[in-house]
């Protein structure tokens, strides 16, 4: 069993290695996988909320494994993770959502992707006006509120 | 003992602070309790990199897997519909997407124009100067003169059209229908110390730059410096009664988890749909046995919640992604009834602009489109900050079998028993949404989109609580008169969306603060005889 706030040696290693499956590293994108280190200590440290959940998306998956997931063969390993992922139910949701908010978090991840290594706030982003003509036709077409008596 | 208050509000949200600084001109005194807190804007999620994280956790739309203290638990396992709501000072307004529309004034008329439901007691003219002050004090944006929707004066210009807004635009005009720029409460210049909309984009869980309009920094700063006390970490267990059927006051735990009574004059209830009808249930007395206002028994009845029919696509141009308030057109093409539809009245349409990099890769992998695996890179590539949404806000009609009531089990923090929702989708609604669908996947196709998903209804979309303790004149089919005032105790109103008596096919917070300063200009005129 896990503790409340973290995870087993094994559960570790299984997340990592079904993190890798999930978003692996990419030369050709130039990012890393989801089972890079850097990732995978802030899955570690933010788990937060989502440990149990996760911890028991692990436990699951181990179970369907039969032994350690991560020391599964390659094929072995892709028909485990199938199984897992369409009836892991919520669990296995909140695993994959961890993994995914970590990784497109990463400052090597958002560079690849083109966006800004920032928060939001303060300095917001610019939109486009955009060309109000397209609302001609709408106002020649007008219309009639329906009324009421 | 406390000292007895003149109006005692419960609930600082959208409704409670409109009724507040509405009344205020009274000199009365006028104390409103809240149960959550003022916030902080430098604690909003878009202040931290982990933004969109947040919005699973601490900031979900759900008081459920939200579970801050300031939230209650609410049984909604019997609803395909989940609600979702925020409690602070400012209520769900905190907490919304900020779109603007307002009733249509047929929509108060849908007994006599339709045969369906019943007509309100109060007509839309009688909302127009409310709305109008409302729209002036909440700061709104948006380009009067919209043919098919009723006219408005915002006192800001509307949003830029973006490069989602421009792609949808387009398609709607080769498809000949209607769309027009939304009436929004983001303020597109400086506003009455708000400063302009800069794009944070993640603006639905709060708005750091304080563009966004909520009540906390709109009505509420007005209403505290004209002498209204506001007293927050508050919450209230039940309204008492006495031997003459009139309200006394409330018990509440204050921020140290301590009973108190607060004796009152009057009492406005502002505690949304769902809140609203749990606190009159939870008031059950010996004089009250099927709790309090409920003589008529639809108190948590009629409950109305607009399904939501959302589909969104992929185009191939860049769409504005998170870099832009989430919506920014509305469409009422089919707001109003036409039968060979095979559906009475009719939805409107709120068209969304995109979505940030987490939610994106969440959602699209749990819809099965973005692979786990050597191509997870490729799609995620072409899906990313191509995303256009629609969604249609379905008109629910009044059925008394959709309802609140008290869950035998399920307390909140301080003991008190937690709302239970038993809520379907009725038969006219479901052929109102498969209609939307049809044309939103006919628009998103127009514009080229591809990789088409649905979300019928949006299951964390119950973000309109309405119609659990309905106005009208008859006491036998109303828990409210014409002007908020309970049938039943007469120094006892009720000013949120409960009051509703059809749902419209819009979001509601325009028209529920419309209705609270309505109510509270009737007590104004009538404070000699409020009574009677």
């Amino acid at each position: 069993m896990s503790a409340d706030n973290q995870l087993t040696r094994a559960q570790r290693e299984d997340l990592r290695t079904v993190a890798a499956m999930i978003v692996p590293a990419s030369d050709e994108y130039k990012v890393p996988g989801a089972d890079d280190p850097a990732i995978q200590a802030d899955m570690l440290a933010t788990l937060g909320r989502d440990t149990k959940l996760v911890a028991a998306a692990l436990d699951h998956l181990a179970r369907f494994a039969g032994q350690p997931f991560a020391e599964l063969d390659a094929a072995k390993r892709d028909a485990v993770a199938q199984e897992f992922r369409s009836s892991g139910g919520a669990a296995a949701a909140t695993l994959v959502r961890v993994v995914l908010q970590c990784y497109y978090r990463d400052d090597r991840v958002l560079r690849s992707l083109g966006l800004e290594l920032r928060a939001p706030f303060p300095k917001g982003h610019v939109l486009p006006d955009g060309d109000w003509s397209l609302l001609d036709p709408v106002k020649a077409r007008a219309g009639t509120l329906r009324r009421a008596p | 003992m406390k000292d007895p208050v003149d109006v005692l509000i419960i609930g600082a949200g959208a409704s409670g602070a409109a009724v507040a600084w509405s009344l205020a001109e009274t000199k009365m005194h006028i104390l409103c309790l809240e149960q959550g807190g003022w916030m902080n804007p430098a604690e909003y999620p878009s202040t931290g990199r982990d933004w969109e994280a947040k919005f699973y956790g601490e900031w979900s739309s759900s008081p459920n897997i939200r579970g801050r203290p300031e939230d209650y638990p609410i049984n909604d396992d019997n609803s395909p519909i989940k609600v979702v709501n925020y409690n602070a000072v400012g209520g769900s307004t905190v907490m919304y997407t900020a779109h603007w529309p307002r009733l249509h004034p047929s929509d108060f008329k849908v007994r006599t124009l339709d045969g369906v439901a019943d007509d309100w007691p109060i007509d839309y003219d009688a909302l127009t100067p409310f709305f109008e002050e409302n729209d002036r004090m909440m700061g709104t944006s948006g380009l009067s003169g919209d043919p098919l929707s009723p006219l408005t004066h915002p006192p800001m210009p509307q949003q830029p059209l973006g490069l989602s807004g421009a792609i949808i635009g387009k398609a709607m005009n080769k498809l000949g229908w209607h769309w027009w720029p939304s009436d929004t409460t983001v303020a597109t210049m400086d506003y009455e110390g708000r400063a302009r909309c800069i794009n944070l984009g993640h603006c639905t869980p709060a708005c750091a730059q304080g563009a966004k309009a909520s009540t906390d920094i709109t009505y509420w700063p007005h209403a505290v410096r004209a002498g209204v006390e506001l007293r927050t970490h508050c919450r209230v267990r039940e309204i008492t009664t006495d031997e003459n059927g009139m309200a006394t006051g409330v018990v509440y735990y204050d921020k140290d988890g301590v009973e108190q009574f607060q004796p009152a004059h009057v009492v406005i209830i502002a505690c949304n749909g769902v809140g609203t009808p749990r606190l009159l249930l939870n008031s059950a007395s010996n004089r009250f046995p099927n709790g309090l206002a409920n003589s008529s028994g639809l108190v948590g009845k009629n409950l109305m919640f607009h399904p939501y029919a959302q589909i969104y696509g992929y185009v191939k141009e860049p769409t504005d992604s998170n870099r832009a308030p989430p919506t920014c057109l509305w469409s009422k093409e089919w707001y109003d009834t036409d039968l060979s539809r095979g559906f009475v009245r009719g939805y409107g349409v709120q068209f969304v602009r995109g979505a940030g990099p987490v939610f994106e890769a969440v959602v699209s992998e749990q819809k099965g489109i973005l692979p786990w695996g050597a191509d997870h890179h490729r799609v995620f590539r072409k899906l990313n900050a191509h995303r256009l949404g629609f969604s249609a806000i379905c008109e629910d009609l009044p059925e008394e079998h959709n309802r609140v009531t008290l869950d035998p089990i399920l307390k909140d923090s301080h003991g008190i028993p937690a709302p239970k929702i038993d809520y379907t989708i009725s038969e006219n609604s479901r052929k109102m949404m498969e209609h939307a669908l049809a044309r939103g996947r006919e628009i998103l196709e127009t514009a080229g989109a591809t990789d088409i998903c649905v979300n019928s209804p949006i299951p964390w979309g119950g973000w309109h609580l309405l119609g659990t303790a309905r106005m009208g004149t008859d006491p036998e089919r109303s828990v409210v008169n014409e002007w908020g005032r309970s049938h039943d105790v007469k120094n006892l109103f009720i000013v949120d969306g409960s009051v509703f008596v059809t749902s419209g096919g819009v979001n509601p917070t325009s028209t529920i603060q419309a209705i609270a300063l309505y109510v509270a200009d009737q007590m104004k005129q009538r404070l000699a005889n409020l009574f009677d």
